[in-house]
């Protein structure tokens, strides 16, 4: 639905002020439509042409933003049904239920997980995001609740359809920006205007993706945009091909009332953990904007949050890993050092394979800007002088008493000049695959 | 604006590959669209899940990955019995790990008894995968497919190097293959034409695109699984549609994560059961991308990844 640049110009006042920083309404008009510019900054537009503008440069998927702070988080906004189609941009927020009906140890554990459950990797923070406070029919115990999330970082949802009770907990919980869940076909009306007072985006949840459709409608027709689609499917077949029909309704069919994010609850289509998480799974690759978890445990949300990193990844820019000495399998001033780049895809490898040698070992990962070893070699960005440069300056010469280092198979070309860059070692040259790292190990003296 | 789900236009299909023989025998492809879309089209052949067996007993197993078959894993038929007879195993997949130059080096007579040993045991289809090292594939192979004859069993991996040896061999003794690539579209394709070229009929290819383990690389295997899919189901790219296979355990097994103990590190919960779980999410992460075979270690998530499958394909 994007306009080019030519019909973008038409739009605009054609005076050339140049009060917009840009010398012409054309050049402003080019960079309009590369996404370089923003329409606020032209004063003069009008009305009319502001509005089929906004309209024409809003992204098919509305971009929903939950909560404040460091735990906010923003779902939607993607642009594509596959992600090596360019890549999708907001990965699925993650939220553990929590009910008025629980007692008081499943509400103490469900808030202290959401908060353990947290891991480095890359330089990243993988771990979930958000807790699901759900109204059963006891107000002071669900209001209690709502009270103690907001004395927690997480973002929140608030779950009730009665919307005196929302409204109570919206009291409490509106400065913190919760997901209110969720305007039905009953109560859609006053749902919509506590979205409208509080300025919180509101869930919408229909019986399958027509009536959904037909709720989104009416409500955006009130002026609400931050809205979150539930379709009401809590089966597993229909409810991943309800995803990708959503999906398809707002990328390739530009129907505006699909064109939001969705929220999943894998915690009411599955009797255990083990089966919620293969369900989440597939959430996770297919299209869910939130995915709402009965609990957390260690095993079950941490091979999700790898799944969510990989297809979230994006796949025009390599990954990297930060360039510096890492210690494997606590080694000494006596063990091997090894070299590569960081791409780190080569990084978890290389290191893996370390550690499955269970040879203490430290690797010096060098700055390839995520180029791979070969590729980076035939760039000229791993090749004798600057590896040898980086090794001089990483500090491994204090590390070790010997003088030898290992470099990649595929870098065996360097051998000549890295010795020669680097007087007093002896260059080794390593196996072409990780896989074959273990066996190398355990021989090297 | 009423709402009307746009449909994709596929204009291909997905070759029918079967492996094994008589009544055993298990036909995976025919795909019309892409994987679960029952809305738009027909997966006539649901996705298999192909138990893995080594050729040799493994050494450096995690307990909770030897426990399902501890009574047999010292004995490659016996151990492939028990996945069928216990687990309910549709294919076998027999790995020959202990081929690799790098690491055992068997010699390939040995290695050929197994195989010759656990191809008569089974009542399944089976899958045989050689070490990934090109010259002792090619040689080791050759003598697996004489040893398989009548079976049409899938063998592999070939690669760009070893495809002429062992591509030879399978047409001479019916066997199926499996065409094995780098996570890339183009060479992939280009390895289906080679193989075309040497002979092998196209209902005798399956496509191994190289799988990345979860958090290693997951994400590479998945978008090119994908981009074979769309190029083979709506660019009328004949020399993509066959059949995808995935050889997820060992790269999902031989992760740190998989093996560090909730002792280790106390956040990642308990290591059986997140060892399954990264397994079956790996496992339907690239069964959502358009695998037709995964090849996995543990029952437990076998049986996980084969009930979403049911759920998915009614």
């Amino acid at each position: 639905m994007a306009l080019t640049g030519i019909q973008i110009f038409k739009l605009l006042p054609k005076t050339n002020c140049k009060e917009c920083k840009y010398p012409t309404c054309l050049a402003f008009a080019m960079a309009l439509a590369s996404g370089k510019a923003e329409l606020d900054a032209c004063a003069y537009v009008t009305p009319e042409s502001r509005a089929e503008l906004s309209d024409a440069s809003a992204p098919p998927i509305r971009q929903v933003t939950i909560g404040t702070g460091d735990y906010e988080v923003k779902i939607g906004g993607e642009t594509v049904m596959f992600r090596h189609e360019k890549t999708f941009f907001n990965k699925p927020g993650f939220a553990v239920l929590v009910t008025d009906a629980m007692g008081d140890e499943d509400v103490d554990g469900r808030f202290h997980r959401l908060g353990e459950y947290q891991y480095e990797r890359i330089g990243l923070t993988l771990r979930p995001e958000l807790v699901a406070l759900k109204y059963t029919g006891n107000k002071e115990r669900f209001l209690a609740l709502v009270r103690r999330a907001c004395a927690e970082p997480y973002s929140i949802i608030l779950m009730a359809y009665d919307h005196t009770v929302m409204q109570e907990a919206l009291e409490i919980a509106k400065a913190r920006k919760p997901l209110i869940y969720a305007a039905t076909k009953d109560n859609y009306e006053r749902f919509g205007i506590l979205s409208k007072a509080s300025g919180c985006p509101l869930a919408v949840k229909g019986e399958g993706m027509e009536e959904t459709a037909v709720l989104a409608e009416k409500l955006t027709a009130t002026g609400l945009k931050d809205l979150v689609l539930d379709t009401s499917t809590r089966t597993v077949g229909a409810g991943f091909q309800e995803q990708v029909g959503i999906r398809r309704a707002a990328l390739m069919g530009k129907y505006k009332p699909l064109g939001f994010p969705t929220i999943t609850f894998p915690c009411e289509m599955a009797d255990t953990l083990m089966k919620e998480t293969l369900i989440a799974s597939c959430f996770v690759a297919k299209y869910a904007g939130i995915v709402v978890f009965s609990d957390f445990q260690g095993e079950s949300i941490f091979p999700l949050l790898l799944q969510r990193l990989n297809i979230y990844t994006d796949p025009q820019r390599p990954m990297t890993t930060e360039q510096g000495i890492y210690a494997i399998n606590n080694p000494d001033r006596t063990s091997p050092v090894l070299v590569t780049c960081n791409f780190s895809l080569t990084y978890f490898i290389v290191s893996g394979e370390i550690e499955n040698s269970r040879v203490p070992g430290w690797l010096c990962v060098m700055d390839t800007e995520g180029l791979s070893v070969m590729t980076a070699w035939a760039a000229g960005k791993f090749v004798g002088d600057t590896v040898g440069v980086f090794l001089k300056k990483s500090g491994i010469a204090e590390k070790v008493d010997h003088r030898k280092v290992i470099i990649p198979g595929y870098a065996a070309a360097i051998l000549g000049d890295l010795e020669e860059e680097l007087p007093g070692w002896e260059v080794l040259v390593g196996p072409r695959e990780a896989a074959h790292i273990p066996a190398y190990l355990k021989m090297w003296k | 604006m009423a709402l009307e789900i746009p449909k994709v236009k596929y204009t291909g299909t997905i070759k029918e590959i079967t492996v094994g023989t008589g009544t055993n025998a298990v036909t995976v492809g025919g795909e019309t669209c892409y994987p679960f879309h029952m809305f738009e089209g027909k997966m006539p052949n649901a996705p298999r899940i192909a138990f893995e067996v080594w050729d040799h007993e493994p050494q450096e197993w995690q307990e909770w990955a030897v426990e399902p078959f501890k009574d047999v894993i010292h004995d490659p038929p016996a151990w492939a019995k028990k996945c069928i007879n216990v687990y309910g195993a549709e294919i076998i997949a027999l790995q020959l790990v202990s081929a690799d130059p790098n690491g055992m080096d068997r010699g390939v007579e040995e290695i050929v008894k197994v195989v010759k040993d656990v191809a008569d045991t089974v009542t399944v289809p089976l899958i045989v995968w050689g070490c990934s090292d090109d010259e002792k594939d090619a040689v080791l192979l050759r003598r697996v497919a004489e040893v398989c004859e009548g079976k049409n069993v899938a063998l592999g991996p070939l690669s760009e190097k070893n495809y002429k040896q062992i591509g030879a061999v399978a047409i001479a003794y019916g066997h199926a293959v499996l065409a094995s690539s780098p996570i890339d579209v183009n060479l992939a394709k280009q390895l289906n034409i080679l193989l075309g070229n040497l002979g092998v009929p196209d209902e005798k290819i399956l496509v191994d695109p190289t799988t990345g383990g979860l958090g290693y690389g997951l994400e590479y295997s998945y978008s090119v699984i994908e981009r074979d899919r769309m190029a083979a189901l709506t660019q009328e790219d004949v020399k993509l549609q066959y059949p995808v296979v995935c050889n997820l355990a060992q790269e999902v097994w031989k992760t740190k994560e998989t093996r560090l103990t909730e002792a280790d590190d106390p956040k990642l919960g308990k290591e059986r059961q997140r060892s399954i779980l990264m397994e079956s999410v790996g496992a339907m992460s690239f069964l959502i991308a358009g695998a037709d075979i995964v090849i996995m270690r543990h029952p437990e998530s076998v049986a996980l990844v084969k009930d979403m499958i049911k759920d998915l394909t009614t």
